[in-house]
């Protein structure tokens, strides 16, 4: 048995390879940690679980010689810090969560391991998931395999993900996404990311940043490996009362490509002033490839998109802020050493105060704010009267006919890490200006590698399809991604 | 509206996060920046519109009012900072 060259290998044809018995998943595995542990440099990875990941392995082995394994058995993939992984850290990039090791599993990772999958270890993020640019973990910045004479940023919040992924060190990784987490990461590393209708995937176990927002999602090396990785994440789950009572399709076996009569919206209020040429001329693109599969291409209105940004910096830090009340150095994590005399309340204080980095401080600090009393109106329920506006803007065009959206990803390529330091916080906040409407909405979004910058950085188109529609929203990513043909790859440095 | 430092004090109170005095005039600075940002959903006119509670039409489950889990007071506690007896403990709240 001779293992493949890795970096070729998807989700789809390893899983061929392994039925045919070409390679085993204890091989698979052994392969790819060790390309895991030559990959420092780009602090992808934050903690290795390559014993888990042996004893995965040789259970798929076992499995996989009985015959009918599910799609996922023996396939190597990397787990967002943000899940909770049964005896192993998970501190969602946080100082306040050190030494944490949940002694339950999440629902996702429960449900992935059930059907077979093998763990390589935990991957970065930004802390809590709040930032688009890996800048605010407390391991320290992932670097971008994609690398242009300086390090470049593979994105937020699931910059690990991304990263991970692009480099070929896991076939897939799991992300969440809250107002851009997956779609933004991927888009900067040139691979495919979906972040599926609110409720489709139980939140169960994943440490909760903004519960209306959150929601996971796969990041893949293509379309249809997003397919087959969202098939195994999605489901109803008791543990999570927000999660659909929904049949899960099957989402690969919707891969047609056929898009032909499909009615295609173009949002004119994503064209934002200031917007890099290359990012417009990309979309343009975008447009006629998808015309010329035989879609039928719409300009469209959504009125409301300019509050999106500031409705979520309502409604996030709100949620985000009672969501990590919980982190009091009581039950879990961290506790700061106190003084002579210091009392219980000194104790959340100083705690908070070294267990948060500064951007997670200033969310919680913001959304405290906004519920305080006499602002609750004005702040809170305003955002939320916007939300439902924005939400009714979507409405509107689907109900008008239309099949899918097409936007850019983010406004512009992977940017030095670094570059943000000295700008205002609202500056990288607009990264997220075209993914965050989604997250308020509650709708699938999909983010496809389709082009290069002049740089030779990968730059993602992204499609946002009707609620519970992602077989079909896959469907046109997959036309998309066959117009694209998008086959760069990073060259390898680290 | 601004924001002054005596504001940005009492939000890191209300937050419980302790910020040096010296860090409030930088602190109340970000919070204005954040702040005019989010101002500009004044000019929505959201007359009549009902503030979203629930971003999919869904009834929540319900759900036989019984324990369903527990019993397992090791595993709850094993990630406690401090923990003695079966409680988590806390410096003294009462004199």
């Amino acid at each position: 048995m001779t293992l493949p060259d890795l970096s070729s290998l998807t989700i789809a044809t390893a899983r061929e390879g392994l039925r045919a018995k070409d390679f085993t998943a204890q091989e698979l595995t052994e392969g790819f940690l060790a390309l895991q542990e030559g990959a420092g440099a780009l602090n992808a990875v934050v903690h290795a679980t390559p014993e888990i990941a042996r004893a995965q392995a040789e259970a798929a082995d076992a499995r996989l010689a009985e015959g009918a394994a599910p799609d996922l058995c023996g396939i190597p993939l990397g787990i967002k810090d943000l899940f909770c992984t049964k005896g192993v850290p998970s501190q969602a990039a946080s100082r306040i969560l050190e030494g944490f090791k949940p002694e339950y599993e999440s629902t996702v990772t429960s449900q992935l391991f059930a059907d077979g999958a093998v763990m390589l270890g935990k991957l970065n993020m930004d802390e809590f998931a709040m930032g688009s640019s890996n800048e605010t973990s407390t391991y320290g910045p992932v670097v971008n395999p994609w690398r242009k004479n300086r390090d470049l940023t593979a994105g937020g919040s699931s910059g690990g993900s991304a990263a991970a992924v692009a480099a070929g060190l896991c076939l897939g990784a799991t992300g969440t996404d809250t107002g851009g987490s997956i779609r933004q990461p991927a888009s900067f590393t040139g691979i495919t990311g979906i972040k599926p209708t609110y409720g489709r995937i139980s939140r169960w176990g994943i440490i909760a940043f903004a519960s209306s927002l959150d929601q996971a999602g796969p990041m893949t090396r293509d379309v249809r490996d997003a397919a087959i990785m969202l098939r195994a994440m999605c489901g109803a789950d008791p543990k999570d009362s927000t999660s659909a009572d929904l049949p899960v399709p099957d989402f690969e076996a919707a891969l047609t490509g056929d898009i032909r009569g499909k009615v295609i919206g173009i949002p004119r209020e994503y064209r934002m002033d200031g917007m890099p040429e290359e990012i417009e001329a990309l979309w343009a693109e975008g447009r006629r490839m998808l015309q010329e599969a035989g879609a039928e291409v719409r300009d469209i209105s959504l009125p409301h998109t300019k509050y999106a940004l500031p409705a979520y910096y309502v409604i996030a830090p709100a949620e985000a802020s009672s969501n990590l009340a919980r982190y009091d150095g009581v039950r879990f994590g961290r506790r700061a050493a106190l003084g002579q005399g210091e009392d219980i309340t000194a104790m959340y204080e100083k705690t908070r105060a070294e267990g948060f980095g500064a951007e997670v401080q200033r969310r919680v600090m913001v959304g405290t704010y906004v519920l305080s009393a006499g602002f609750y109106d004005a702040y809170y329920n305003k955002a939320r009267k916007v939300r439902t506006l924005i939400k009714r803007d979507f409405e509107q065009v689907f109900a008008d006919g239309v099949d899918a959206i097409l936007t850019p990803t983010a406004p512009s390529a992977a940017f030095g890490l670094g570059d943000m330091a000295d700008a205002d916080p609202v500056q990288m906040y607009l990264n997220d200006v075209f993914t965050v409407t989604v997250n308020l909405a509650g709708l699938p979004g999909i983010s496809v590698p389709a082009g290069l910058d002049r740089q030779g950085l990968p730059l993602g188109l992204q499609l946002i399809g009707k609620p519970w529609e992602e077989a079909e929203l896959l469907d046109t990513a997959y036309s998309l991604e066959r117009a694209a043909g998008f086959v760069a790859r990073p060259d390898k440095w680290w | 509206m601004s924001i002054d430092e005596g504001t940005a004090r009492r939000v890191a109170r209300l937050a419980r996060i302790r910020v040096e005095e010296t860090d409030l005039p930088a602190l109340a600075q970000e919070f204005n920046a954040i702040l005019g940002f989010i101002e500009q959903l004044g000019e929505v006119d959201v007359e009549g519109v009902e503030p979203m509670v629930s971003v999919t039409p869904m009834r929540l489950k319900r759900r036989d009012d019984v324990v369903t889990d527990g019993g397992q007071p090791q595993a709850v506690l094993s990630n406690a900072p401090d923990a003695r007896e079966g409680f988590f403990a806390v410096p003294k709240v009462v004199e």
